[in-house]
């Protein structure tokens, strides 16, 4: 497998056509195109009741050119290993062909309602490559609070900040003793094109969660989009790194990280953090943001001491 | 395998998985409930042994199940799956995709009591919980006629006017476990009655959106549409029953024993033998059975010819609609009399909740009440529970 360096490298079907109805800036449809022209041919998309789904699907119109199916919201991993498992007989029985599946879900449909049948479909091996992104609240609906909003932002449905901190679902996924996790932004546009290229290489469950900022949710300026993407990385807030069979490695490492302040600066969600009577909650989030860190740092020594 | 026409003794459950085992599915996808749980034990071990060449994809949940049963079947895969009760009730959502989505999937459904209290045992309120979700609706009586109609499903399921969803009903236990002989057609006769279809499926080389959004300017047709295809399985069910190789066991919309007979007892499911038992033994010049096997779609200008010229029509429901005016299937036969200006007095009766069971003494009470009262000219529509104290209202 060679690895992407230039844009060129990219497959040159488009899977997500122009006209589709996601809002400007939207971070998801960025990095579902990269992770559309990335995934190597033929593959079939599954996705869940989404953001996703509603701005690409509206009838009697498609954004896709590639197949894609929708049927619900806490199954698109249920959904996807009926596609992958009958593929596989009806390629043996002579009625049809094997191709890659590809789910791409939101984080309310992974780390919440789909969980169980995303759970359920890395338990029992089947071979796909399961994208989650992360916008970090259910944006369909109105910037409700899910699993994945992290500590302290407000959503509609946490109007003081939400006093949970975010699900760890890559170590969810990675308990499963699956071959591959990873975790990529789309600012770094070869780190998640050869992520998934890698990951469809392998045999088995893989999962990566790729984070995706919203200007409505988030409440920021959609042009804004990639620069927050990168500042989450930069400050640590969204560390980039994988698990391959059960070992930690950190793909994005600074000496000198920005400070929080600076993320948390750019989106209104968190602009209560950086009032004066909040400190505390301040002082919370970075000590999570650092904790967290050290967790992944102790993994990964460990991953490469084993 | 190129096994012989014979006679075997089987449960429901065993007939169902050796009709599925026949069809050449691809694709199996369930979750264990009582009482459907045989049928995926026997089919495990058909695919197991290699004697079935299919995917056998044993899910965390029900809703898994179908969700999988769905994905597969926009593969072109042929799709099976079972469950019962409260794994029906759980799939519910998935019901209403499946049927959207045109995914001619078959299901067969051990007919089993809804929570709470807690029951393991049979009666038709599961499936008459998901009456509207626009799947064919096919009730056996026997497990023989779960063998024949299972694998006449898939043709229907499969049929180019169709491509819907079909649940094949048998009643828990009564039905489910209770063994009786079996006629098997063979193998090849039931692979040429079968033969894969094409239709649009999910492939790179000709993409396909499947499960679209739409809003108030098109979704009302999306659903007249698919109303439209379960009428026509009931219009094709004709055609699709034509060749199937043991005419005996062809699927028919309802039976009919007796022909005038003053008072018409219409009911579905396993009870309908020992229904048949006693009108036979009481005089069929007084009483006519009609067993209905589709229940959608409805047959329902097919059975006014036999219902126009009755005295009293009892109606046995194995389900009960609290709170509405009739149980379901008294409500489609009340429906039907007064589309067509019958004005019939229809005696809903409720029995068998919870497995219990209509015995020949209760069903002979039933029938001999309201023969008194059409002898006396004083039979009116009102609804009893069989069994269970009578009259509500």
């Amino acid at each position: 497998m060679t690895q992407v360096t230039k844009l060129e490298q990219l497959y040159g079907r488009e899977g997500i056509s122009p006209g589709h109805l996601a809002c400007q800036g939207c971070g998801a449809l960025v990095a579902v195109r990269q992770i559309l022209l990335a995934a190597e041919p033929p593959f079939i998309v599954v996705s869940p009741t989404s953001c996703l789904e509603v701005v690409t699907s509206q009838y009697p119109y498609t954004a896709w050119r590639v197949p894609w199916v929708h049927v619900a919201f806490e199954n698109a991993a249920a959904v996807a290993s009926g596609v992958e498992a009958a593929l596989r007989v009806l390629e043996r029985k002579g009625r049809g062909r094997r191709q890659k599946v590809l789910v791409i879900a939101g984080d309310g449909g992974t780390y919440d309602i789909g969980l169980q049948a995303l759970s359920g479909a890395l338990e029992r091996g089947h071979s796909l490559l399961y994208v989650c992104y992360d916008n970090e609240a259910y944006m369909n609906t109105g910037i409700q609070r899910s699993a994945a909003t992290p500590l302290n932002a407000i959503t509609t449905t946490t109007p003081r900040g939400k006093p949970e901190p975010k699900k760890d679902i890559i170590a969810i996924v990675a308990a499963h003793n699956i071959p591959y996790a990873a975790t990529a932004s789309p600012h770094l546009w070869k780190d998640l094109a050869n992520k998934v290229r890698k990951a469809m290489s392998i045999e088995g469950p893989k999962f990566l969660h790729v984070l995706a900022p919203c200007p409505r949710g988030w409440r920021y300026d959609p042009k804004h989009t990639i620069k927050i993407a990168r500042l989450a990385v930069e400050t640590r807030v969204f560390p980039i790194y994988e698990v391959e069979n059960g070992k930690y490695r950190l793909n994005y490492v600074t000496a000198r990280p920005r400070p929080v302040e600076e993320y948390l600066a750019t989106q209104e969600r968190f602009a209560h953090l950086l009032k004066p009577e909040n400190r505390h909650l301040l002082e919370e989030f970075k000590k999570m943001v650092e904790e967290r860190w050290q967790r992944l740092l102790e993994l990964a020594t460990s991953s490469v001491k084993t | 395998m190129n096994s012989l026409k014979q006679t075997v003794l089987m449960t429901g459950d065993e007939a169902v998985a050796y009709a599925v085992k026949q069809s050449d599915v691809d694709f199996i996808s369930a979750y264990p409930i009582t009482p459907q749980t045989i049928i995926v034990e026997r089919l495990s071990e058909y695919v197991a042994s290699g004697q079935v060449d299919a995917a056998f994809v044993p899910v965390e949940s029900e809703h898994s199940a179908l969700s999988a049963c769905v994905g597969a079947s926009l593969c072109g895969a042929r799709v099976f799956t079972s469950t019962s009760s409260q794994g029906l009730a759980l799939m519910h959502e998935i019901m209403y995709v499946a049927s959207g989505l045109r995914c001619p999937i078959v299901m067969a459904v051990a007919n089993r009591a809804l929570s709470a209290p807690i029951n393991i045992h049979g009666d038709h309120s599961d499936i008459m919980g998901s009456r509207d979700s626009g799947w064919v609706q096919i009730f056996c009586e026997s497990p023989q006629e779960a063998y024949h109609y299972t694998i006449q499903a898939f043709r229907l399921a499969e049929h180019s006017e169709v491509l819907l969803p079909v649940a094949v009903n048998l009643d828990g236990f009564t039905v489910s476990h209770s063994s009786e002989p079996v006629e098997t057609l063979s193998d090849e006769e039931v692979k040429n009655y079968l033969p894969h279809l094409p239709r649009p499926r999910l492939d790179y080389g000709s993409p396909h959106t499947f499960g679209v959004l739409a809003l108030p300017t098109h979704y009302f047709e999306f659903k007249l549409e698919q109303a439209k295809a379960l009428e026509n399985a009931g219009a094709v069910v004709g055609e699709v029953v034509k060749t199937y190789p043991e005419p005996s066991g062809a699927l028919r919309k309802f039976t009919v024993d007796g022909e005038s007979g003053r008072v018409v007892v219409v009911g579905m499911g396993g009870a309908m033998g020992t229904v048949r038992h006693l009108v036979l033994n009481m005089g069929l010049e007084f009483f006519t059975l009609i067993s209905v096997r589709m229940f959608s779609p409805f047959p329902g200008r097919e059975l006014v010819e036999y219902l126009s010229d009755a005295e009293a029509i009892i109606v046995m429901d194995r389900a009960m609609s609290p709170g509405m005016a009739s149980p379901p299937l008294a409500s489609n036969i009340k429906s039907v009399l007064y589309d067509e200006g019958v004005r019939t007095p229809v005696v809903s009766v409720v029995y068998g909740l919870g497995g219990r069971e209509p015995t020949t003494s209760m069903v002979r009470g039933l029938l001999n009440k309201v023969r008194s009262r059409v002898e006396a000219g004083s039979v009116k529509s009102h609804v009893l529970y069989l069994g269970a104290g009578g009259e509500l209202r």
